[in-house]
């Protein structure tokens, strides 16, 4: 089931400009492909769509002649409807590069068929630090955030400040167990404890059981190794048999803005997490945020929007000094060779395994008194400078680096 | 303390006591079906999508109507009672003549129109409901905190099931009931509008799921998809049960939630797969089901 | 069931030169359509033409309405998909601790791997039939749906399903060690060539003595009880070859998706399958294969109207419950008296 919404094409190439440059049949084609009616949906979805479109316009692409055009659909966090479409978007539609993707098993199989086929695939939404690592290809650009960045930013911190002993609750799935043993080895590095932890089955509706054995483990910090409605419930029941109040805090190792908001301060307040992006942060974002607001229904941008528009406005300049969108190879090379530079993420820069580099962030949720209104949810808590907050090149296991 | 296979009983009877809460739940559910079922050998597969759609009606009461979660638990199950009524008016009554699978096809279609169109408008994160005031908080039981929600839950729950049982086992209106399903045309003839109380029957039970769906939402994230995924195990609830047997239901609904209790104190990962299992082991011994009677 | 009992029945002379011309209008539009339609979209439809078709055979012939057929579907995937890139399967097994058997094996080529995966689905038809056979009508679908998430439930947790993520980049391989199959047009002579053998397999099925059994089971079994028939084994038997045919559809797909993922094992899927053999036509030879195209198109274009697709979904399921039981073969095949 594809939702193909196609919205309007933007700006008309004239003459001039375009003459020089040869787009594969004249457009520029950003596919946006993420969940727009899911569990995601929120965090990412038509807001997407929104920032690919922001992009373009901040980039100026009909001022220098580019044709660009968008185009979005809904992949429902399923590998199968979402291969389908990119398939299907590549082979028939002549899209360009494929944008977002939240769901690491969506974004992996999406990273091979681009490969196969030589576009460009830039992964917003998607946490698996496996694409750059032994999954990584020469068309991927992974952007936002991954899961050892989650987990070296919130066990690290978080261990540092004194919760350094530690009680998963993990989702019982592969990406659950990974957050987890990403997250376990960071807490031990930095001489923190792990006491136990429980594996609930994927999807749960009731924690309460688990909860319990959590709290009966005395550990400071009990960690979430789960997402989605998993973490929303986990927190709500937690809430519910006062666990926050015995002493222990959680710690959400996938967690977005739009869950606390779902939440509300109330259930929420104290929760600890690691995010790439906040738009109360600087001037810049809050700027974003006025005009990217109105344009999705009142929700704030969260870090997967933010980085939609980060890595677009990145792939324009790159297949602008290229003049061509056909290679990807080639257009993921001058991406990794020229510097970041964006209103949002500031300067940064994609290094050869397909990571991008930037800060990440340690936040807390304030308490209801503590928040000035709706979406203003955040306490800064600690920021991880960029040389420490994702995984060592060396050490991904990427088949690109090891020469 | 003593300690049972590694655990403490602490720890035990906490989970003893929150699988009771979690059995209350498939109980309250199970009843429902069986009583659609037992009465008008309909499987309602639109259970779990009137199941949400009392969590949904009692959080439309508090915020449109200010209407807080004592009123909700009367008004909602009224509501969608009167929902299920329509339903069975407009499509289920031309069904009885043919094999009970139309029914449960019919019913499946009605849960994916339900489902998708509040998917549509409200998304799939959730919406936020909170334990009403009177219910907050809760008590030290020494082995494990219990939040007083928790405990209102198991006592409604147990004292609705009985009710329903005593009205449709022990009482005048529900041998009318029960002899309508078994020949409704010898009780039409003694002058029973057997036709009215196959369509309130129907009503009750969505009114219970309804019921259900109201106690859930303070505790469990209400969303368009939360019947979805717990339509099956009450399934399979009702079938061990013993289709047709109330007491069955209510039976096998606080015993599954129990042994799935104790399933994640000892074998946490499997506590989704248990109630199947158990299932598959109940029909090779008893195919009608523990309460059942064979057809 | 009752409606099903219509249809294999018409009143008055059958044509039966209806069948062989449907059958050669079926394979002409497989040989043309892809000139016109996205070839991979063919090949999907055609493997849940196929997933249609088998499960067709135990609801249309034998009366038994499985609702949890996507379990062979999909673990037939999963197996096929783990053959052909892995290879290697490890049973577990207890004694004194979790102990591994260990069949080492080298990833295999796309045949063996298809046949791998119909064999396993074989196996689980057989597992799950015997327990499900036992009873009859609402209490049999309960079953299955029941025991198909029990399955989904382990799929999710299984190390070799890679859960959520699935068995991804799945080699499409040389078939026979010759036929390249990365190549598009050989892919979908392969998946043509298998559906429509294993239609006419099924069809051979149906119309054989055993079939006939069938039938006679369907329309009254303690008369056929009484006759002799051994109905538990006829029913069982029935239940395996649907779900053999299924895991051919399910092995196939993945196959040609190079993936083997959860959708493939979840409920919903159970409900499209019956959703489309509905929309086609019980109990017809060829309403499956319609029902098939007919809702992967309408899934494929209904992309504008959103989220609505469920909503469309279910409202097909309403109407043609309560006006259209028939379905789009079963009305045609009644309005020009032949049998189709």
């Amino acid at each position: 089931m594809k939702r193909l919404i196609s919205l309007s094409a933007l700006a008309v190439a004239f003459g001039c400009g375009a003459a020089h440059a040869q787009y594969t049949d004249g457009t520029i084609k950003i596919g946006v492909m993420n969940d727009m009616s899911g569990t995601y949906a929120d965090l990412s979805g038509q807001g997407s769509v929104v920032a690919a479109r922001m992009a373009v316009e901040d980039f100026g692409a009909a001022r220098k002649g580019m044709k660009v055009e968008i185009v979005g659909a809904d992949h429902q966090n399923k590998p199968d409807v979402g291969s389908n479409v990119v398939r299907t978007w590549l082979d028939v539609d002549k899209v360009d590069v494929i944008v977002d993707v939240p769901t690491s098993s969506v974004a992996l199989a999406v990273s091979e068929i681009v490969r196969d086929k030589n576009k460009v695939f830039l992964v917003s939404g998607a946490g698996a630090s496996d694409l750059t690592g032994p999954q990584c290809t020469a068309n991927t650009i992974h952007w936002t955030y991954d899961t050892w960045a989650l987990a070296n930013g919130t066990g690290s911190a978080i261990v540092k400040t004194g919760g350094d002993t530690w009680f998963f609750l993990t989702a019982n799935y592969a990406f659950g167990m990974a957050l987890e043993r990403d997250t376990a080895a960071v807490v031990t590095k930095n001489g923190g404890k792990v006491l136990g932890q429980v594996r609930h089955p994927f999807p749960g509706t009731d924690f309460s059981s688990f909860l319990l054995q959590a709290q009966a483990s005395k550990a400071k910090i009990i960690g979430l190794a789960n997402a989605g409605s998993d973490t929303i419930n986990s927190v709500k029941q937690a809430a519910e048999f006062g666990i926050t109040r015995g002493g222990q805090n959680l710690a959400a190792l996938l967690a977005f803005i739009t869950d606390v908001h779902a939440l509300g301060l109330q259930t929420a307040q104290g929760l600890i997490m690691t995010e790439a992006w906040y738009w109360d942060l600087n001037d810049a974002n809050r700027e974003f945020t006025k005009r990217f607001a109105p344009q999705y229904k009142g929700i704030h941008p969260t870090m997967v929007h933010a980085g939609v528009y980060s890595a677009v406005t990145h792939y324009l300049k790159a297949v602008e000094a290229l003049k061509s969108d056909a290679d990807g190879k080639a257009i993921v090379a001058k991406m990794k060779e020229m510097p970041t530079d964006d209103p949002l993420f500031g300067k940064g820069t994609v290094r050869a395994d397909g990571r991008k580099i930037h800060p990440m962030y340690l936040f807390e949720v304030k308490k209801p008194s503590e928040s000035k209104g709706a979406w203003d949810y955040y306490k800064l808590r600690a920021t991880i400078p960029e040389s420490e907050a994702f995984r060592p090149l060396a050490e991904g296991g990427c088949p690109l680096v090891r020469s | 303390m003593f300690e049972v296979f590694g655990v403490s009983s602490q720890v035990l009877f906490g989970q003893l006591l929150i699988g009771l809460i979690n059995g209350s739940f498939y109980a309250l559910l199970s009843l429902g079906l069986a009583v659609i079922f037992g009465m008008l050998n309909i499987i309602n597969f639109t259970h779990g999508a009137q199941y949400m759609l009392g969590a949904f009606v009692a959080i439309f009461l508090l915020q449109y109507a200010g209407l807080g979660y004592w009123w909700a638990l009367l008004i909602a199950p009224l509501v969608v009672g009167a929902t299920g009524i329509i339903i069975e008016r407009l499509f289920l009554r031309w069904l009885y003549q043919l094999d009970h699978l139309y029914g449960l096809l019919l019913t499946f279609g009605l849960a994916l129109i339900t489902e998708g169109v509040f998917r549509n408008y409200f998304g799939s994160s959730g919406l936020p409901y909170s334990v009403p005031p009177s219910l907050q908080g809760g008590q030290n039981l020494g082995f494990m905190f219990l939040p007083n929600y928790r405990a209102w839950v198991i006592v409604f729950s147990l004292t609705i099931c009985l009710a329903t049982w005593f009205v449709i086992e022990r009482t005048k209106l529900g041998s009318y009931l029960r002899a309508a399903t078994e020949n409704p045309t010898l009780v039409r003839a003694f002058g029973i509008n057997v036709p009215r109380m196959i369509t309130l029957t129907y009503g009750f039970g969505v009114a219970l799921a309804a019921l259900a769906g109201v106690m859930a939402a303070p505790i469990y994230n209400v969303s368009p998809q939360m019947g979805a995924n717990l339509i099956i195990v009450v399934f399979a609830v009702v079938v061990i049960g013993g289709m047709g047997s109330i007491l069955g239901a209510i039976v096998t609904g606080f015993g599954l939630g129990l042994i799935e209790g104790l399933t994640k104190v000892f074998f946490p990962e499997a506590s989704n797969t248990v109630i199947f299992v158990v299932m598959a082991v109940v029909l090779l011994i008893r195919p009608a089901g523990l309460f059942g009677r064979s057809t | 069931m009752a409606a099903v009992e219509q249809m294999g029945t018409t009143a008055g002379p059958v044509r039966l030169w209806s069948e062989p011309v449907a059958f050669a209008a079926m394979v002409l539009l497989l040989v043309v359509l892809p000139a016109f339609v996205y070839p991979v979209f063919l090949m999907k439809a055609l493997c849940f033409a196929l997933f249609a078709c088998a499960f067709n055979l135990l609801i249309g012939y034998v009366g038994l309405l499985s609702f949890g057929h996507a379990l062979f579907l999909g673990w037939a995937s999963y197996l096929s998909a783990h053959l052909a890139k892995v290879g290697q399967i490890s049973v577990p097994y207890w004694l004194g601790g979790w102990q591994w058997f260990v069949i080492p094996l080298p990833p295999l080529p796309p045949e063996l791997a298809i046949l791998g995966g119909a064999a396993t689905a074989a196996l689980l038809g057989l597992i799950v039939g015997a327990i499900a056979i036992r009873r009859q009508g609402i209490y049999f679908a309960m079953i299955t749906l029941a025991l198909a998430q029990m399955m989904f439930f382990f799929a999710v947790q299984a190390p070799f399903t890679h859960g959520e993520d699935g068995i991804q980049a799945v080699p499409r391989g040389r078939l026979f060690g010759v036929v390249d199959l990365s190549n598009q047009t050989n892919m979908y002579i392969t998946v043509a060539v298998i559906f429509l053998g294993s239609f006419l397999m099924i069809y051979r099925i149906i119309n054989s003595p055993f079939g006939e059994v069938l039938k006679a089971i369907r329309e009254n079994e303690p008369r056929a009880i009484s006759l002799g028939y051994r109905t538990d084994r006829y029913k069982l038997m029935a239940f395996v070859l649907s779900a053999t045919f299924a895991g051919v559809a399910g092995a196939t797909k993945a196959i040609v998706f190079q993936l083997a993922s959860l959708t493939d094992v979840d409920w919903p899927m159970s409900g499209e399958v019956i959703l489309m053999t509905l929309v086609g036509g019980l109990g017809t030879v060829f309403g499956p294969v319609v029902g098939a195209f007919f809702v992967m198109t309408m899934e494929n274009y209904l992309t504008a109207i959103g989220q609505w697709v469920f909503v469309v979904q279910g409202s097909i399921f309403v109407v043609c419950v309560l006006l259209f039981r028939r379905g789009i073969v079963g009305e045609l095949a009644h309005r020009l008296r032949v049998r189709l």
